[in-house]
């Protein structure tokens, strides 16, 4: 799985793409594969605030409850109630099934999340455990 | 013992495929010192027969061959023998928690049909697969409001089962989750005006109990919609299950908490009873509490199982919605037999009995001398409050000379209600018990019941 | 026929997909059984399986009496007749695993055999029939079976006081919690934290949350055990107690529990014990005299009262004098004359946890077993399931890893490794044991065990029982080496396969609704979806 070199990552399996003040979130290919089938996304509020490297949701498949963990700060602009009806969307599509909208308040703090490359070179490391 | 289906050779054998010498070279971890070395101080060993004796021998010194007419969150109500004979087949009784779906789908399906009556008889959309009881389930349904609306304030009608507001306290107390009790009026109904004073955008739900504590139906409209208006949610709790065959249920509320033993479940001393939640189909994910799925099998046979597990605490541990673990599942397949055998037509036609039965006792016991019915004019079901020249303890030591334990007196909770008891009628309760037990209160003089 | 399309498992044939074994299946053989549907399919009006006792009283007019708050309606109750009910629910039975078939070698949940007498007794009308608010002087005898059990229950877990009122067993740590904290309260501070070792049960934590405690996670040490070291790192005056479960999740006695006892108390923290594996205890120690503080039993693990498909439990909690005043009301007092009555003045009390006295029917059957053991049969009874245990240890742990070597009292924990190599999985190897006639055994707990398999088969069964199963076993082990695909597909041999869990999940169907056939043509696919719920089901 390619994963896609205009976003950035956590080592806790989110994905972040930027542009401008405007952050996209969802959970990357090698976090819905490892959970399994998805039944339930927990996401905040429009509105909510999140903070970086904070729980601010879940994902849950049949018999796990994964947490979710901001890449960064800021207020919740959008959320993806497409999600409520068709969870498996982040299974077959996990890089285009955003989950949140963030408009970030600490843009600088995307400079310290991992970029494609070397979060592939984590999750093989994190495999080969 | 006969219990153990073992031979001295079969331990023998056992011990010496182990490869030890002795049953005590199994224990070694436990330090010597805080080993058993005698017996302990328990009765020793009885025989099937000895244990059946002591029993009937404990049983005789419990009231016998008494009419009753307490009610107060446990109901006498007539069991269908068939209820026993299938709850007792050992593949219900002896098996475990339907974890293993493709060998428990007898009790999965049992619990998907509680489920599904349970909603048609409260008028809620989903129902779970049943809580400890009534008690409990008041206090799970609270602080499942609390997640909801993610506001900590609750009202409480002081007319709701002073055990289970006893318990409701003991849970909240450390949720952080002040609460505001709200008294009756005249009608022995909450007070409509100090309860909508007592609602703010704070409150995260409004506790009442319909028919409350003494048997009056709250209006329960009119308190959905000032909860409702301040954005907090309405828990009705049912106490006496069968009102539902003849009472409205409580639509506009948002989660229903029914203690189900009047369905079958015997009186037994207080439990193992039936508590069970039913709410908005949209809050199922705050719900605590074991809930049974439609789904099919790999070759899309239908069948069930327990779903949405996430939310319980063998998953979600410190964040579960609940601690709860075990269900009264036996007990809920009870329930569901009950409703089986009388069914749509038979709620009903029993419910309209202990309707009439109870409004002619009331009628009866009102009109002894120096008596009052209180709330006389409120809607009931089974259950009035009588108010007596007599102290309740002097008439009911009078009225057990005549084998009838009679009502519940009410001062110990209600201090204003001094000379006051909770009386109940079911279709147990014949006229003849009920004409002796007023002629007792007025002080005539009476037969003793025939039977006893 | 709309009827025919909700009829479930209609053309099932389990001889014909019968897939081949390894070797021989020993204890079952395929048979037929019925097909039934749900109770509300075989309804039709009219039918009554009910006939009251005339009324002996004038009739109401229930409109007159309730205005607009009557029912008119109580909604799609079942109308069926008495020998539909009876085939209805037999025939559901009959698709059920349960004690009275066979093992379940469920670890940590102690499925022992559940006497029948303590049916008979706990329904004798006396004891049935008792109002929880009749006189005490017309409740001696209920009274005097509660007063007996906790003075079997204080002596068996060795310790100066108990209530009988929790439910369940997760009641019961929450009550026993609560006691802890009512404790630290009364000496000027509840303190903040619950130490939790990373093998424990699930109710411990959430239980350490709703009483308002912080968890704190204890990591185990390489033998599974509580690491001491780590524990005296963090314990502190902020610290209420350790929950802890001894025998441990792996089935080994924490050797140096009073170690881990005197590092608590030397801090004031207190020692909770979870009672879940008792049966391991009972007559040959006693967890007072170890050094707990505070303890809850399981009646329906330890004291063979029903499981029921999921309850109802029991979870008395037994502590030392120090944390007797904080127990519920009410407690039971012996009076000078003898006689025994509640005592609901109890100003520390941490309240009520339960209305009235707790699930009494348990508590009957739970001294019913107590009586027909003695302190000699219930010793034996702890011999015998850990002699179990072991049997079952040596016999597999050729096959199985053994992921811990300490000695293991009344449980045994493997783990998949082995058989994880060839795409074998703890999960797939319980299925199969299906096939073979058993339940599976504990899945994937405990949680320090990766792939574990957890296995206990109490002191109820018999030695060719546990040869069965271990002939099972190993049976399984060889076609995990020789032909997984059979073991990926378990179970083959059920009335129905592997359930869509995810499906149920993602689009829950928690109720029956007829069938969109004869519902009115408007409801398209509104709430519940109950057209799609009923095409599919």
């Amino acid at each position: 799985m390619a994963y896609p070199a205009s976003y950035r990552y956590t080592r806790e399996h989110e994905w972040i793409k930027v542009e401008g003040d405007q952050g996209t979130v969802g959970i990357t290919d090698y976090a819905q594969n490892s959970l399994g089938d998805i039944v339930f996304v927990d996401a905040p509020k429009v509105g909510a605030t999140v903070e970086a490297g904070k729980v601010f949701g879940s994902v849950e498949s049949v018999k796990a409850v994964s947490d979710l963990y901001s890449p960064v700060s800021g207020t919740v602009t959008a959320v993806n109630e497409e999600l409520n009806a068709a969870p498996e969307k982040i299974n077959s599509a996990a890089h285009d099934s955003w989950i949140i909208k963030v408009k970030l308040s600490k843009p600088a703090e995307v400079d310290a999340l991992l970029n494609a490359a070397d979060y592939e070179k984590f999750t093989s490391e994190e495999t080969g455990h | 013992m006969r219990y153990l289906p073992k031979s001295p050779s079969d331990r023998a054998t056992m011990l010496d495929a182990i490869g030890v010498a002795s049953i005590d070279d199994l224990f070694t971890t436990i330090p010597a010192e805080y080993r058993l070395t005698g017996d302990m101080k328990i009765p020793r060993q009885m025989g099937e027969q000895e244990i059946v004796e002591f029993f009937r021998a404990a049983a005789d010194r419990n009231a016998n061959g008494y009419a009753s007419f307490l009610g107060a969150g446990a109901y006498h109500h007539y069991r269908p023998v068939v209820i026993d004979a299938m709850v007792q087949r050992g593949e219900f009784l002896t098996s475990y928690t339907p974890y293993q779906a493709e060998i428990t789908q007898g009790t999965l399906q049992a619990i998907f049909e509680f489920q599904t009556m349970i909603c048609e008889l409260t008028g809620m959309e989903i129902a779970n697969a049943s809580m400890y009881d009534g008690s409990t389930g008041a206090a799970e349904s609270v602080m499942m409001a609390a997640r909801v609306t993610g506001r900590s304030h609750i009202v409480v009608a002081n007319t709701v089962h002073p055990e289970y507001r006893e318990v409701l306290k003991t849970y909240a107390q450390h949720q952080g989750l002040p609460k505001r009790i709200v008294g009756y009026g005249a009608d022995g109904r909450v007070d409509q005006k100090a309860l909508e004073a007592a609602i703010t955008d704070q409150t995260a739900c409004v506790l009442i109990q319909s028919p409350n504590f003494f048997g009056v139906i709250e209006d329960v409209a009119a308190i959905a919609e000032m909860a409702h208006a301040k954005g907090a949610l309405l828990i009705v709790s049912i106490a006496e299950a069968l009102s539902l065959g003849i009472v409205r249920p409580p639509v506009e509320a948002d989660i229903v908490s029914l203690e189900a033993q009047s369905f079958g479940v015997p009186v037994g001393y207080g439990g193992p009873y039936c508590g069970v939640l039913a709410c908005k189909e949209k809050f199922v994910r705050q719900m605590p509490g074991r809930l049974t799925g439609a789904t099919v099998d790999k070759q899309g046979r239908r069948g069930f199982v327990l779903t949405l597990s996430t939310r319980e605490q063998h998953i979600r541990r410190e964040r579960a919605t609940s601690n709860i673990c075990t269900n009264q599942a036996l007990v809920a397949l009870m329930t569901c037999i009950y409703l089986t055998i009388y069914g749509k037509a038979g709620m009903k036609e029993l419910a309209e009995q202990n309707l009439a039965k109870a409004h002619y006792a009331a009628q009866a016991l009102g009109a002894t001398p120096g008596s009052k019915l209180l709330f006389a004019k409120s809607p009931r079901f089974h259950e009035f409050v009588l108010s007596t020249q007599e102290a309740p303890d002097a008439m009911n030591a009078r009225l057990l000379e005549h084998k009838i334990i009679g009502g519940l007196p009410l001062a110990k909770w209600y201090p204003e209600l001094r000379n006051a008891s909770l009386w109940c009628a079911t279709e147990q309760n014949s006229r003849e018990q009920i004409d002796i037990a007023a002629a007792v209160v007025a002080g005539k003089q009476a037969a003793t019941l025939a039977y006893a | 026929m709309a009827t025919d399309t909700l009829n479930p498992a209609g053309v099932t044939s389990t001889e014909t997909n019968t897939t081949p074994f390894v070797g021989e299946r020993r204890k079952v053989a395929s048979h037929i059984n019925q097909n039934e549907g749900l109770i509300f399919e075989k309804s039709s009006p009219g039918k009554k399986a009910y006939r009251l006792s005339p009324l002996d009283v004038p009739a109401v007019d229930a409109k007159a009496l309730l205005g607009d708050l009557a029912r008119e309606d109580v909604g799609m109750l079942p109308e069926v007749s008495e020998i539909e009910i009876i085939r209805h629910f037999t025939r559901l039975s009959t698709w059920n695993y349960a004690i009275d078939l066979g093992m379940y070698p469920l670890g940590s949940c102690t499925m022992k055999y559940n006497p029948r007498v303590n049916e008979l007794v706990a329904r004798l009308p006396g004891i049935a029939e008792a109002h929880p608010y009749q006189p005490e002087s017309l409740s001696q005898g209920a009274m005097r079976v509660m007063w007996l059990l906790q003075n079997c229950l204080k002596e068996i877990t060795g310790m100066d006081a108990i209530t009988l009122q929790p439910a369940a067993g997760a009641h019961g740590e929450f009550t026993g919690i609560l006691l802890v904290r009512a404790y630290h309260e009364s000496k000027g501070n509840p303190r903040k934290k619950i130490l939790i070792p990373d093998s424990a049960h699930g109710t411990n934590p959430a239980t350490a949350a709703i009483c308002g405690y912080q968890v704190q996670n204890l990591k185990s040490n390489s033998e599974g055990m509580v690491d001491l070291a780590e524990l005296e790192k963090l314990v502190d005056e902020e610290t209420a107690a350790l929950m802890l479960t001894n025998p441990s999740t792996i089935g080994v006695f924490e050797s140096e529990i009073h170690k881990i006892a005197d590092v608590l108390h030397a801090k004031g923290a207190l020692l909770y014990m979870d009672g879940a594996n008792m049966n391991a205890l009972v007559g040959k120690t006693r967890p007072g005299d170890f050094g707990v503080d505070v303890m809850h039993l399981n009646l329906h693990k330890t004291f063979s009262t029903p499981h029921g498909g999921g309850g109802p439990g029991s979870g008395p909690v037994s502590c030392k004098k120090i944390l007797e005043p904080f127990l519920p009301t009410p407690v039971i007092v012996e009076k000078a004359d003898g006689t025994l009555t509640f005592n609901y003045d109890r100003p520390q009390s941490v309240g009520r946890v339960r209305m009235f006295y707790g699930n009494y029917g348990m508590f009957v059957r739970a001294l019913a077993y107590i009586l027909a053991n003695g302190p000699d049969g219930l010793r034996q009874t702890t011999e015998d399931a850990v002699l179990n245990a072991n049997y079952i240890r040596k016999n597999l742990e050729d096959l199985y890893e053994l992921p811990y070597k300490t000695a293991t009292l009344h449980e045994v924990v493997f783990s998949d490794r082995r058989q994880a190599r060839n795409g074998v999985k703890t999960g797939d190897i319980a299925k199969r044991l299906i096939d073979y006639g058993f339940h599976p055994y504990t899945v994937s707990f405990p949680m320090i065990v990766p792939g574990a398999l957890m296995i206990e088969p109490t002191e109820s069964e018999s030695k060719e029982e546990l040869d069965l199963f271990i002939d099972a076993m190993r049976q399984i082990a060889r076609e995990a080496d020789e032909n997984p695909a059979i073991i990926l597909s378990a179970p083959n041999a059920t009335r129905v396969s592997r359930m869509d869990e995810v499906g149920a999940a993602r689009k829950p169907v928690l109720r029956w609704k007829p069938d969109a056939a004869v519902a009115p043509a408007s409801t398209e696919n509104s709430a519940l979806e109950p057209a799609t719920a009923a095409k599919e089901y």
